[in-house]
């Protein structure tokens, strides 16, 4: 995690309920300067609920914002040193690309000189170039987008806040400037908060991923971390494919789940009630064994990078990521190795926790 | 198109009910009928407008403020007054109107469906007649009305408020006030709060919100409005007729009088005409500020 001094804006025990509805408990992260850091979760878990507090337009109902240690709280949105990406661009309709990127630099007094210049800057980074005198309302989305992008970061912000701003794109476009906006943020030197229900974009992005669910934080950790060490069941099922089963912890270094024992490199106690996961690209499929965890080929699709195939054994259905091709209806053995095999606590959401019992 | 048909009724309609009455007014404006019975072709309409008795120009503040003294004729003295009170009425409507559209337009948006029951408080009033809402500002600021009773009761001077310039702008912005307010009120409502919102991101403080985004994109409704005031305000002959007791002559009822009372057909036309003539070209004028036109009620 994040030693204390380092951090450029932290979020201390921040709760937010709209009406009944409780949208953020206790939420606490700080965000390192030029840090790439991604609030990832599925809709209505409180990632944008906690940009907006960043950026001034929600109050938080308790808690601290702090901003190089001072509270933000009493700060209003306009006079804060972050900007905001908007999901659906909130560009201004009345004003030409031109004057919608200078409108911060305008409200600042900014002479006109500069202006000129900042913005022709902020249009080349973007890559529109001599776009200036077009309207909002003639451009595509991506352009919209990239004009959004500009706008912001013309005003060289401490903090970028950018609110699932690639929801719009097609795919193609989306990887494309996926890529860009990663560019952009290293070479700008702004910190990027990023909002997302995307894991991949996150994935791809971010230095830092914080996984939310229903307005808890699950993790926070590299993308590496949460891909390979979820902490729950929640975490490693939204962040890639898993097969996720219930096991019973033996002792350190022993397993046992879908009615097999297995050795695992896990350091715990005994523990009757756990979730283990494994990846469907770490699973190998070899000739079935005596006395190994045996299934039936139920189907196999191809997916171009390699084929996925569902493995039916002992009433749990596996899934299964390999390059090699098993037939149909085939018996075949999975084997994994003791590093692959994740072991977490069993949390109230387990997602497809059923199966055989251990 | 198949449905090409269905737009028959209405070509009838306009033909019928627009521009066959058009074309009647200015047959009018250009005969007139001689002793005989026969008609002639005429521009004495058009010359009493022009000639005619000369009068001093009542055009606000000109002869009490700078003491100047201009004589115009009649007509065009009677033209400059109702463009005076309209303009002045529409600018009456546009400063309460306005800040009535944001409040209603705030509460909108502020609230999750429903109707708002102050918005519909200030509908109401357009669904009885306008004569009888009218007749009750007559009964309201008469010499002997509720106002002059009630302000005699607790030992105030008594007002004139009817036949002046006060009565018939009182009554003009009383009764198009909501004709400025909804349209500004349909726009406002549909102004994104993200553009507010990115308007704060971006440094704008509330005053700075309000003109740089808010009333730029408001700029539609306002035309609307303006255009939905002026009109009415400019012709109108109810309220003059009403609250100006006969005395008070605006464009609108002076028409009014040269076809009901004078029977001079001829230069009643040729006003008519005038008049419409200047209406089109201040209704184009607004529209050629108008980007988009989202306001609604704005034709040209």
């Amino acid at each position: 995690m994040v030693a204390a001094g380092t951090a450029l804006i932290e979020l201390v025990g921040v709760n937010k309920s709209f009406g009944d509805t409780r949208v953020l408990t206790d939420i606490a992260f700080a965000i390192r300067s030029n840090e790439f850091l991604t609030l990832l979760g599925p809709s209505g878990c409180g990632k944008t609920t906690t940009l907006r507090i960043l950026a001034g337009f929600e109050r938080p109902d308790s808690g601290d914002v702090r901003f190089e240690g001072a509270s933000l709280l009493d700060v209003p949105s306009y006079k804060r040193r972050v900007n905001t990406v908007f999901q659906r661009y909130a560009l201004f309709p009345h004003l030409d690309v031109f004057e919608n990127v200078a409108f911060g630099l305008r409200l600042r007094k900014t002479p006109e000189k500069e202006v000129r210049k900042r913005v022709d800057n902020a249009l080349r980074t973007v890559d529109l170039d001599g776009y200036g005198k077009r309207w909002v309302d003639q451009m595509s989305g991506g352009q919209m987008q990239r004009v959004a992008i500009a706008r912001a970061i013309v005003n060289e912000p401490e903090v970028l806040l950018l609110d699932e701003p690639l929801g719009a794109l097609d795919l193609k476009k989306r990887k494309e400037m996926q890529i860009e906006l990663k560019d952009m943020q290293k070479h700008l030197g702004i910190t990027f908060v990023y909002v997302t229900h995307d894991q991949e974009e996150a994935l791809t992005m971010s230095d830092t991923i914080i996984v939310m669910r229903e307005g808890v934080i699950q993790q926070i950790g590299s993308p590496t971390d949460v891909y390979n060490e979820p902490r729950n069941a929640f975490v490693a099922d939204f962040i890639g494919e898993s097969n996720i089963l219930p096991g019973r912890m033996e002792q350190d270094y022993a397993i046992v789940f879908a009615g097999h024992a297995f050795p695992c490199v896990d350091v715990r106690r005994a523990d009757p009630d756990v979730d283990v996961v494994i990846r469907p690209e770490d699973i190998t499929l070899a000739a079935p064994t005596e006395s190994g965890l045996n299934g039936r080929v139920a189907s196999v699709v191809f997916k171009g990078v390699h084929y996925e195939m569902r493995i039916e054994s002992d009433g749990f259905e596996w899934t299964v990521h390999s390059t090699d091709r098993a037939d149909e209806g085939a018996a075949v053995g999975l084997s994994f190795d003791p590093e692959d095999i994740h072991v977490m606590d069993r949390s109230a959401h387990s997602p497809g926790a059923h199966g055989p019992t251990a | 198109m198949k449905l090409r048909w269905m737009a028959y009724p209405y070509v009838l309609w306009t033909v019928v009910f627009t521009i066959a009455p058009l074309l009647l007014v200015a047959w009018f404006a250009f005969t007139t009928m001689q002793p005989d019975g026969s008609t002639v072709f005429t521009f004495s309409g058009f010359e009493k407008i022009v000639g005619g008795d000369r009068v001093p120009l009542d055009l606000l503040g000109l002869q009490k403020i700078f003491g100047i003294t201009l004589d115009v004729p009649l007509y065009l003295n009677i033209f400059v007054k109702s463009l005076q009170i309209a303009l002045l009425s529409t600018l009456a409507c546009l400063a309460f109107g306005y800040p009535a559209a944001y409040l209603l337009a705030r509460r909108t948006a502020n609230r999750r469906g429903g109707t708002d029951l102050l918005l519909l408080l200030f509908v109401i009033p357009m669904w009885m007649n306008a004569l009888l809402r009218t007749y009750a500002w007559l009964a309201l600021l008469e010499p002997n009305g509720i106002v002059n009773t009630v302000l005699s009761a607790v030992g105030l001077p008594r007002g004139q408020f009817l036949y002046n310039d006060f009565g018939i702008g009182l009554g003009m912005v009383y009764n198009y006030l909501p004709f400025m307010v909804l349209p500004i009120y349909s726009v406002l409502v549909k102004v994104d709060r993200s553009v507010i919102e990115a308007a704060e991101d971006l440094g704008a403080d509330r005053r700075h919100v309000f003109t740089r985004v808010t009333l730029p994109l408001s700029m539609p409704g306002v035309m609307s409005g303006i255009n939905m005031v002026f009109m009415p305000a400019m012709t109108t002959f109810l309220i003059p007729n009403l609250l100006g007791g006969g005395r008070y002559m605006l464009i609108g009822n002076v028409i009014e009088r040269q076809y009901m009372i004078a029977r001079d057909w001829t230069t009643a036309s040729a006003l008519s005409i005038v008049l419409l003539v200047f209406v089109l070209a201040s209704m184009k004028f607004l529209t050629r500020y108008e980007k988009g036109n989202e306001g609604g009620g704005v034709l040209l």
